[in-house]
């Protein structure tokens, strides 16, 4: 069977003028219970890829620079 | 994907699950024997994960001498549960009660205490007095892994477990993990082995359709259930589901633990309370339903008669520790528990000790039915264990195995096991297209609220176990394109197993008991004669399901036959409910 992409919004999401990826913080992304956040390509930020999300918040609490905003998903809010 | 490599590591105690009883486990093993090589393994970090992500609330089950005795304490929980319990684990667990309070107040956990510097123990439950407030919770994870560090534990973090491995002699031998994140296996020998790896909370799906809007901590998928499972060892009252009253699509705790105390309460669409006692039981739970199904639904949580500073400390409680989104939730909303009350549903259903009463069987020992293999916390099968119940019964496990552990070498692993597991895991890896675990799981998730959820209909359960046993084929298209993927198609299957494993021990039971936790429609009574003994699961050698009675060992607290009722006088009738 052939696969399709399926978009959806993310709930959480992160302010590229204050993440500091690109300095090697991967804070965020270690401290994710569902593993669902990633560094991107360039290698310069952080973002929500899967939108698998339990709203727990550990990512915004630990984030050095207050770049993480925890949304609640769509489906719930 | 490449073909992933596999690593070897060799351990005395291995500890699968980092949240909450496994780290003190590591700790209470490694204490015991300080020389022991004792390994954590945990599949997302232990800095943050489990139940505790981001701290707790409070100990709802904490017996502090002044308020509670243990003996109390056994005969509250064994009347909560139908009389269907393990007295002697309960027992053990209500005498490490105080001592780990202690021990985790030195470590620096910081509970409410009153002017005098004693615990401030509060009432919520229906007879005794057992809930202390932390309300400065939020810490307890960074705890725990201050402590790990000083003691050297080795912490293994991001590598999911899914298989145990056992000797030639029957005894546990080690486990089987992958990497999440590069599908690379790590195989574990040990001579002992603690699973932890909390409840089964992604069975059901929630009224709101998003599958990690679980209650519980959404790692937490039935893995160590489905481990024990194809290990052999016996899990007991699978049919004793935990199902909670949460606030509305939040899915998050409304809650009775933390704003009972302060005089919040649950009510109907009138504003009046309909049960005496908030406390979470499946009799509860059977009036909360009642009420729903009754013209006086939905159910709401009330607070807007209390003073608006009380409100704001309930708030600062709710808002900042174990699940600090329901603020946003609320502003999002426009709701405020000064103004309205706030609505609540019915949570999906799972298998959880720590609310209910399911799990992997253990003694009072931590032992399970496999040697050398030990279970704590969510997943094991001692009843309303919570947070506190996780600390301690991790700290049995722990302390037992570490002198098991010394008594025993290390076994080879069995290279035609190893080379099973591997295919098992990777075959989702090796097609180009198929099923994606996000469908499956989708489909299995919406036929357990269909079917299994209560009240539970044989005729339902039946067409269950033919669903399920078709997408158990669907299994063998299922693809997985990359690591991140590879978890999901993992945990789908252990979802599947539980499942299977819900719909079985519902179908034995004969019998109504727990209120509405194994509420069945067509044997609506309950059946002492019969049914008054523990039903044991397990999987044969040709992997169909097994049951067996176990009966009820003899009770260490005795209950009168009268007292024996108190939790099914839980309605409030109509006409006092008025005032
Ligand atoms: C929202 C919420 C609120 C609660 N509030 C309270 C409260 O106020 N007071 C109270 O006393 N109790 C409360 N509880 C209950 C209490 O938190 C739990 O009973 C307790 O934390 C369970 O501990 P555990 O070690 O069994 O599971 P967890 O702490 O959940 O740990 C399980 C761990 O296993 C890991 N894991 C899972 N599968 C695998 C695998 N295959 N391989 C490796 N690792 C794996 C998970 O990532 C997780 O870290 C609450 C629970 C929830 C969900
Ligand atoms: S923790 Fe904050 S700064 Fe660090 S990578 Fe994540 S978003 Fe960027
Ligand atoms: S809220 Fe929790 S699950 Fe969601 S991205 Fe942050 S840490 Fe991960």
């Amino acid at each position: 069977m052939p696969l399709a992409n399926h978009d959806t919004s993310v709930p959480v999401i992160v302010d590229d003028a204050k993440c500091i990826a690109a300095k090697g913080c991967r804070v965020c992304v270690d401290v994710c219970p569902l593993d669902v956040l990633a560094i991107d390509v360039t290698g310069s930020r952080a973002y929500m890829k899967y939108d698998e999300c339990w709203y727990c918040m550990p990512c915004e609490a630990d984030c050095p620079t207050g770049a993480v905003t925890v949304n609640i998903p769509y489906l719930l809010r | 994907m490449s073909q992933p490599g596999t690593e070897y590591l060799d351990a005395d105690v291995l500890v699968i699950g980092g949240g909450t009883g496994g780290p003190m486990a590591a700790i209470r093993a490694k204490e015991a024997n300080p020389n022991l090589r004792v390994v954590l393994l945990e599949k997302a970090n232990v800095k943050r994960s489990g139940a505790v992500s981001m701290g707790m609330d409070g100990l709802n089950n904490a017996v502090i001498p002044g308020y509670a005795t243990p003996e109390q304490y056994v005969k509250e929980i064994t009347i909560a549960n139908d009389g269907i319990v393990h007295q002697p684990a309960l027992m053990a667990y209500a005498q490490g009660s105080y001592d780990m309070i202690r021990f985790l107040d030195s470590l620096d956990v910081k509970f409410e205490k009153d002017g005098a510097g004693d615990y401030a123990v509060r009432k919520v439950h229906h007879m005794g007095t057992y809930v202390l407030p932390m309300p400065q919770g939020h810490h307890v994870k960074k705890v725990l892994y201050r402590q790990l560090r000083r003691l050297r534990i080795g912490v293994i973090n991001r590598y999911m477990a899914t298989r145990l491995m056992r000797a030639a002699d029957g005894r546990i031998s080690g486990a089987i993990g992958v990497n999440t994140r590069t599908s690379e296996f790590l195989v574990v020998r040990a001579k002992t082995v603690i699973m932890a790896t909390g409840a089964a909370g992604r069975l059901g799906l929630p009224s709101s359709g998003y599958l990690f809007g679980t209650y519980e901590n959404a790692a937490n998928c039935g893995d160590g259930h489905a481990m024990a499972y194809h290990a052999g060892a016996e899990l007991a009252n699978l049919e004793c589901y935990q199902i909670n009253p949460l606030i509305k699509d939040y899915n998050g705790p409304a809650c009775a633990y933390v704003t009972g105390p302060f005089g919040g309460y649950t009510a109907n669409n009138k504003g009046q309370r309909f049960i005496e006692c908030d406390y979470w039981s499946g009799q509860m739970m059977l009036e909360f339903w009642r009420e729903l199904q009754s013209g006086n639904g939905p159910v709401f949580l009330n607070m807007t008669h209390l003073a608006p500073e009380t409100v704001s400390e309930i708030e600062t409680i709710l808002h900042s520790n174990e699940r600090p989104s329901r603020g946003r939730f609320h502003e999002g909303r426009g709701t405020n528990y000064r103004e309205r009350m706030i609505e609540m549903h019915i949570s999906e259903i799972g298998f959880c000790a720590g609310h209910s009463a399911s799990g992997v069987w253990v003694n009072e020992f931590a032992e399970t039915t496999v040697p050398g293999l030990y279970a704590a916390g969510d997943m094991a099968s001692v009843p309303h264990n919570y947070m506190l119940g996780a600390f301690v019964n991790g700290a049995i496990a722990g302390a037992r195995a570490a002198s098991f552990a010394a008594e025993v070498d290390l076994a080879e692993v069995d290279a035609d096991f190893l080379a099973a597991e591997q295919a098992r895991v990777l075959a989702p890896t090796l097609r180009e297209d198929g099923l994606t675990p996000h469908e499956i799981e989708y489909k299995t998730r919406r036929l357990v609220n269909d079917y299994l959820n209560p009240p539970k209909v044989t005729a339902k359960m039946r067409i269950a176990q033919e669903r399920f046993a078709e997408i158990r084929e669907d299994l063998s298209h299922m693809v997985a394109r990359d690591p991140h993927e590879l978890l999901r198609a993992l945990e789908v299957q252990s979802i599947l197993d539980c499942a299977d494993m819900a719909a079985a021990a519902s179908l034995y039971r004969t019998e109504s008991r727990w209120g509405f936790y194994h509420f069945r429609v067509d044997h609506p009574e309950t059946d002492n004669e019969n049914w008054q003994c523990h039903t044991m699961l397990w999987r044969d050698q040709d992997g169909a399901i097994r049951h067996r009675k176990r009966p009820i060992a003899p009770y260490v607290v005795p209950v009168d036959a009268s007292e024996m009722t108190a939790y099914q006088r839980l309605r409030i009738p109509a006409a006092q409910a008025a005032e």
